[in-house]
Order: C-alpha cells, then structure tokens, then sequence
C-alpha cells in the first residue's frame, strides 16, 4: 500500500491535504490531534518512513529529504487561557498572530517576537528557540514555557514539566525541546507563562552610524534602564538609510515614563518616538525580513563582545542584514552565503567561546553544517544518545549532527 | 561495598584528612535538611580541587561504586544522601569564585560556593545573584544547579536555570565537558538547562557560570495583615492578575508567624493575623516602584487586608525578611520532626488548596503551618511532630500524601523547587505517566548509562509504562470521583484522596 493510502487508513482521509502539497511531491499530513500525531510517527517507525516536520511553512524551507511531510498546521487550537494565573495552554499549530490576538482578548501577553512571518506556528517558534529583541527584557524562548508535550520519533506521547509556574518534578525536557529543532520529538503542546498586556508599550528609535549607535546602546546598557528591547538594525533591516537602535518600553505608565525619562536622560535626549502604528511595522518589517532570505543565522557572545562581532560578520559574510542586541549580546544575521563560508566563521567564532546556530537554510546547507556544527569535545556522543533515546529510528529528518564531526 | 583498597586509593587522591570512614564522621552526612530520611555512606570523600573531583570520580568508574553528589546538605527531598554501597562526594571545599565580570555580568565559580557569598563579592559592583532560597547563607550554588533552586525573589528574576550560562561538568566515567557558553546562548541542544535540576543523575558540575543582576535602586517592602487565609489567597490572585510582578510576594499562616515571633527571628508580624502577606517591589527609579507599591497597597486593602505596612527603613525591611527566611528554623521550636512539603499550584486556586490543606491537617490532628511562595503558587505546608510518637509518623505520611493529592487534583505538581530526592519519588508516578518516565530515564542513561552517579533518586525505578499506566489510571479514576464529589461540596479536594502505593518507590 502507498504512503498517503495507509496515512488515510490511519487518520482519516481528510488528514492528508490534497491541495497543498509540498514542492517536492512529497505527501503532506496534517494529524488533528497530538494523539493522531503519535499514532503517524509510531507507524513511521515500523515503516522505516522518514518523516519531515513542518509548521505553517513560512520558517524553515520545506525541502528535507523525506518520505511523507507531518504538519501542525491543525494543531491550532488553544485549550486554556488563565489571565488569572498568567498561563496557557496552546498547540504548537497554532500561529504566533492567532495566539497573539486570543491572549490580547483576555488581557494577556506572551513577550515574545520571534522573527519570521505573523503566521508562524508557535512549535516553530519553540522548536527553533528564536527569539526576537524582547529577549532583552523577557528572557530566552526557554524562559515562557512551564511545559511541553511532545511526540517522539517512535510514537510515544511525552509529558515535561506542567502548568503551573514552578516545577522541578523530574528532568527538564522541556528545555531540551527548545531549540532541539524537532530532533528530540514533536512538539504538540505548550503551557506558557504569560504576563499582563502591558498597559503602556513604547518605541522610540535613534538613527545614526554603527559606531555612534554601539556608544549609545553602551551608554544605555550602563544605566541599568529596564528596558523591554534594545536592538540595532542595519539599515536595510530597518528600511532607513542609516543604522537604527531602537527601545522598547512596555509595562505600567509609571515605570514606562520614568524609563524614558531615563533613557533620555542617559543619551542626551536624541531618540524620537514612534506612534503605535510605526512602531507595529517598524518591529514586523524587521522580523519579517529574516524569513525572506535564504540563510539566517545566530551567534550569542558575552555583551562587550557585540561590536568585535559585528565587525567579524561584516568581514566574513556582510552586515547588509543583521541585528544585534548589545545588552544580551546576541547577533542574527540573514543574506546568502555558502557552506565554505559558515564553516569559516563557526571555526572563528567558535574559538572565542560563541557559539553558531543555523536557523534556518536549505536543506544541503544544514545538513553539510548543521544547525549547530562540530559539537564541542564529549557533547557529540550526548546529543547522539539523546536523539537516539527519542528517536530511535531516526525516522524526524533534522540535521542536528552535521558532516562537521568534532566531538 | 566499599573495599580497603578503595578507601586507600581514595585517600592517595584526596589526602587521608579528607577521606571519612569512621561511623561518626559518616553519621554527620546521613541526613540532609529534611531529617525524616537518613541513609550512611560508605565512605565520605571530600576532594579540594577540579582535579581531585574528576580523579576521585575516574577511580569510582573504574571500580564501578557509585556515589552521589553533594553540598552543603540544606536540600529538603533526601537528595543529597548515600546509600551504603555509595561514595559521598562533598563538595564543600570547591569554594572558590573564580571570576567576577562586572562589565558582562556573569560570574564563574565552583560549585561549593555558598550562595550569599557570591552576592557579597558582586555588590561592590552593584551586582546581586538573584535566586535566593531561605538558605542562602549556608546552600551552595552546586547544590542549587542540582536542584534548580528558587527562593522569595525568583518571582521575578526566575529560579536559578534562568541564571545559570554554562557548565563544565564531569560525567559518570570521569569525562570532563563544556556546557552552554558565557554568553548564555546554547551550543547545540539547551544541554545547560537539561542538567540544571537533575539532581545530580547526569554528572558533578565544577564550574558553574551564572548571570548577575543589577542590585536595585528603589525597594518597597509590604507587610499585609489578613484576618483569613483564604481572602490572602485570593489577595495574592489579584496582585498576579493585576500585571505588576512583585519581586517577592510571600505568605505565612497564623501557626508560622507564632512560631517566628516566639524565636528569635521575631519580626513584628502581626499574632493575631490568621495570615500576612509579605511582599517587596523593587526596581531602578523611587517614583515608579512607589508607584507600583501603591497600587499593590490598593489590591491589598481591597481584598481583606486589615493593615498594611511599609518598611521605613532598611532595617526594618531586614527584619521583616528575617522572620521569612528563617521561619523554617523557627518552625523546628514547635516540635521535634518536620516535614516540608513543596507543592506548587495555579495561583487562582490558592485560596482553595489552603483551606483544603487545613481541614487535611485537622482530620489528622497534625500541626501544619503554611510558610511559602505565594506569588509562584508554591506552598510549602510544613507538618510538626514528634517521630518517637508510636503511629504518628503514619499519619504524617498519609497527610502528606493527601496534601499532594489536592495540589494535583487542582492541577499542581510535587515539587516547585525542592527536588524529587527520595522523599518524593512515590509521587511521580502519579503526575507522569509511563512513557514520559521511561523517557526520563532513558535520558538519564545518555549520560550514566549504569545509573551510578546518585542512585535511586528522581526516576521511580518501576517506571514502566503497564505499572505506571494502572497506577494512573487508579488514580484518575478515584479523583474524577473526588472532583465530582467535593464540587457539591465547594472544597476542591476531597477527605478520600489517593493512597500512594508504597511499591511506587521502587527497590
């Protein structure tokens, strides 16, 4: 029997999408329940299928090689929104837009931005760890989960950490699924911890040269401000014709006011606010940009380190697209480039103790690189085992173990 | 056991001061801070430096002994102890820290580093670590890593995962690896945050790089008086939902503040408050976290507060923090044994759990006295008895056990920061089901394949999916009954909550 035949013997005829099929012929299947998707993959596993996860498909290129792809596009419900406790419970389908809107509904807010389209699903988002600027002052993806569910790559349905804020009954595998990029299982659940829609939320941007720009964000960054982002865009990121810092305030009036106060007070006054609109398209356009381009990348070094970085990035690959976030010491980068290249930064990279994480590229490129490269003496045969341990079939088509073999 | 030719090989390592057999010496580590479990090493090895650690725990592989990590010994689940056929690997005199950068705020140091002190070596910089539990002057940040330690201020700064950056780490066979990066980005899978709170089953850490925090400018502390537990419950419900995080939002119950106040630790909190409300806000400018504490004042008052009073001073604020962190100190006064529970719930059902946690304390005639993270919703009932009391101690595990029934019921979990350890590794089973703890387990043999390194802790050894499953199943099906039962009653729990099976703690 074909793949699609017994796919629909399994799930149901309707949970093989007829219209939208993947570029690559391959057979897309859309499970309606995390049930369904253990059910697939538990079957891919006796089948020998190898299978390619998928979101919305507007993230990460549909392009892995596989026999059948599994997306989570009908896993798009959100079961449980507790404005009370600052909680919920959504589907990892679910897309960041529709979430966003369900939690603004009741007053809620999940501080995240992650790059990428609107539409992105939220287990994309997890799957891949991407956080946006609010990472300044909202932690890492990591920081809002209190809880995944996911679906090994034999079929099992695997519970970590809950629903309630704090929880260390057992190990922390809901750390190792974000920013696992699937390797570890599917994601189809998350609990998250929310915060309050901030009442006041504030943008205000200051154009000028790189190198005045890393002053100011130094500037800032020594006053100690509480800050929700502080981000510095190229220009093209920002669509200006000089680089950009832009400061995100977001919480009470008080606090927003007297931060701004602050903010000014630290650099003179020079920054300019946006109006609500401006600043939702200023922060969109940006995010956007980073999907449209064929390779996104990440580094992450200590704070002071943020300028020697980017100047190594605009030697090594360009600096036409990128942002970095100088309080956190976090870079993104998006543009062409080639393996040779990446390979050239990673090793460079690497030996100042920061770290490469491929976003997102084509399929030859990531799995001649990897998303994460050569692991580090002794982490190698750990990762290997864990993938091993959820995947035993290594039936999830991921390249977390790269042709860059080390440790 | 432990062989003389190992004991000697150990002593070569570590010198013979530093190698304990004497039943005395061994009998100082059979306990941790929750003294109703008790287990005697073997041996007790005290190494002084990295090297020492990965030669001491090189020797132990080739031998294939195993042993278990430890701290100081505050934890409080009995998941510090070992067992007589195990070596116990203290880690106290690894105390160094190593680096403080100001500029990147992050610090490196060992893991015997007693928490406080690392905040004393930042503050000239203007720099705190923030998770703080209540013991902090005397835990260590080894110990904190294994646990994935919170305390009061983790409210708002997170528990001690969201400030650790990178580990070295040494596995089972004595393999020495690099974890994470000083940057805090992950290199490859979040590796950091799998270990962080694996209560030492994946290996001994032995340099811990964490984040430091600014100290902040401006504090407000409140003392909020209640005359019911119930209405201090819904209080905490209302700061939460109101959008302003608190740094710290605490309670205690009329039983912890009589204890505190007749201690030494009084604080001035209110003896006739069926509860008090302490919470602190914090934040860089005076005008906004002024700002904040009025409007928290406003909730207070409007949901049953009688008083509520704001530290003046600094001083003031010490001691109103005093009587907090050392309530459990306090509690010893009353008797001779005390349980610590560590359950966590969704805050809107606070009021419930309380109430619900008294009546079980009632219908077994135990003193419990509730000291605990309000604003994270987890409670921390504390039962006093006197074990020499024939029965007594049955009845405390029965409560307990119906204690963590109702926190589940409400849609809780065990342990908020405390760890599985020994004490609660009959519960797991009743919050995981089988597959999820088989998947643990095969975790923790990716990086301890013989399962050495802390034996007998986290992962009930009967993990497999048909146990699990019947256990699960008995226990839905008797708290559907519950549930469906005590809504006409309005208690959210029920007097008939599950029995945990002996058998869940495995052999």
């Amino acid at each position: 029997m074909k793949i699609v035949e017994r796919v629909k013997a399994l799930l149901g005829r309707d949970a093989v999408l007829e219209d939208t099929g993947a570029p690559d012929g391959l057979p897309r299947v859309a499970p309606a329940s995390p049930d369904a998707v253990a059910l697939l993959l538990g079957t891919a596993r006796e089948e020998g299928w190898r299978v390619r996860v998928e979101g919305a498909g507007t993230w990460m290129p549909a392009d892995a090689a596989a026999d059948l792809a599994l997306t989570t596009r009908r896993l798009d419900r959100v079961p449980s929104i507790q404005p009370q406790d600052l909680a919920a419970t959504a589907e990892a389908g679910i897309g960041c837009d529709q979430l966003r809107q369900q939690l603004a509904d009741r007053g809620a807010w999940l501080a995240l931005d992650p790059p990428g389209l609107a539409g992105r699903t939220l287990g994309s988002v997890v799957a891949t760890a991407t956080a946006g600027p609010l990472r300044h002052g909202f932690g890492a993806v990591r920081d809002h989960l209190v809880g995944v569910t996911f679906v090994t790559g034999d079929g099992r349905l695997v519970q970590s950490g809950g629903r309630v804020m704090k929880n260390v009954a057992g190990y922390d595998l809901t750390k190792l699924q974000a920013g696992g990029f699937g390797a570890f299982g599917v994601i189809v659940l998350v609990h998250l911890r929310l915060r309050a829609l901030p009442r006041v939320d504030q943008t205000l941007v200051l154009e000028g040269s790189r190198e005045d720009l890393s002053r100011v964000a130094d500037d800032i960054t020594a006053a100690g401000l509480t800050l929700a982002a502080l981000e510095l865009f190229s220009p093209a990121l920002a669509r200006r014709d000089r680089w950009v810092l832009a400061v995100r305030l977001a919480g009470s009036a008080a606090l927003v006011g007297a931060e701004e106060a602050g903010l000014r007070s630290a650099t003179g006054g020079q920054f300019s606010a946006l109006r609500a609109d401006e600043a939702h398209a200023f922060w969109m356009r940006a995010a956007e940009a980073f999907a449209t381009r064929p390779v996104t990348f990440r580094v992450g070094g200590l704070p002071d380190s943020s300028d020697d970085l980017l100047d190594l990035i605009q030697h090594q690959v360009g600096d036409e697209w990128v942002s970095a976030s100088p309080g956190a010491g976090t870079l993104r980068w998006t543009g062409e480039t080639t393996v040779d290249r990446l390979r050239r930064l990673r090793r460079t990279l690497a030996a100042q103790e920061v770290p490469l994480t491929v976003e997102r590229a084509a399929w030859p490129l990531r799995r001649a690189v990897g998303h994460f490269g050569a692991y580090r003496e002794g982490v190698g045969p750990l990762v290997a085992g864990l993938r091993h341990t959820f995947d035993p079939g290594n039936a999830i088509a991921v390249a977390v173990e790269s042709e860059d073999r080390a440790g | 056991m432990i062989d003389h030719a190992l004991v000697e090989a150990l002593t070569q390592i570590v010198g013979e001061r530093h190698v304990r057999t004497a039943g005395a010496e061994r009998a100082t580590y059979a306990k941790d801070g929750l003294t109703v479990h008790r287990r005697l090493p073997a041996v007790v090895v005290l190494p002084g430096s990295r090297d020492e650690v990965i030669a001491v725990v090189r020797l132990l592989a080739v031998h294939g002994v195993p042993f278990v990590p430890r701290g100081a010994g505050t934890g409080l689940s009995g998941g510090a102890l070992a067992d007589q056929d195990a070596v116990l690997l203290v880690l106290t005199r690894l105390n160094r820290i190593l680096k403080v950068d100001p500029r990147n705020r992050v610090a490196t140091v060992e893991p015997g580093v007693v928490n406080v002190k690392l905040s004393v070596a930042a503050a000239p910089h203007g720099l705190l670590y923030a998770p703080d539990p209540s013991s902090q002057s005397a835990c260590t940040i080894g110990g904190n890593v294994a646990e994935n330690a919170g305390g009061p201020h983790c409210l708002k700064y997170g528990v001690t995962a969201t400030h650790v950056l990178a580990l070295e780490v040494v596995l089972a066979d004595g393999q020495v690896i690099q974890l994470g990066s000083p940057g805090g980005e992950a290199w490859g899978p979040d590796l950091v945050g799998l270990f962080v709170g694996s209560e030492g089953n994946f290996g001994v850490a032995t340099r811990i790089t964490v984040r430091l925090l600014p100290v902040p400018r401006a504090v407000r502390t409140l003392l909020a008086d209640f005359p019911a537990l119930r209405t201090a419950g819904e209080a905490v419900s209302a700061v939460i939902a109101s959008g302003i995080v608190p740094a710290a939002l605490e309670m205690m119950d009329h039983s912890c503040i009589q204890a505190v106040e007749d201690s030494v630790y009084a604080a001035g909190y209110p003896r006739d408050a069926a509860a008090v409300l302490l919470v602190e806000l914090d934040g860089r400018v005076d005008d906004s976290v002024a700002a904040d504490a009025a409007s928290v004042e406003a909730i207070l008052k409007d949901h049953g507060a009688r008083s509520v009073r704001t530290a003046v001073d600094a001083r003031e604020r010490e001691r109103l923090w005093q009587g907090r962190k050392k309530a459990f100190g306090a509690m010893g006064r009353l008797s001779r044994d005390l349980v610590v529970q560590d359950a966590v719930v969704p805050r809107s059902s606070l009021p419930d759990v309380l109430e619900a946690i008294g009546r079980i304390g009632e219908r077994y005639g135990l003193t419990v006295s509730n000291v605990f993270h309000a604003g994270d919703g987890n409670l921390h009932p504390n039962i006093s008895f006197d074990g020499r009391i024939p029965g007594l101690r049955a009845r405390v595990d029965a409560a307990s056990g119906e204690m963590m029934a109702a926190c589940i019921v409400a849609g809780g979990t065990i342990t908020g920061e405390h760890g599985i350890g020994l004490d609660k590794l009959r519960y797991m089973p009743l919050i995981f089901d089988g597959d999820s703890l088989t998947a643990m387990r095969g975790v923790r043999r990716v990086f301890d394949p013989a399962e050495r390194v802390n034996p007998g802790k986290v992962v009930p050894v009967h993990a497999c999916r048909e146990w699990a499953g019947v256990r699960n199943a008995e226990f839905q099906a008797r708290n559907a009954e519950v549930g469906t039962r005590s809504a006409s009653r309005g208690d959210g729990v029920s007097s008939s909550a599950l029995r945990v099976p002996s058998s869940a703690v495995g052999s």
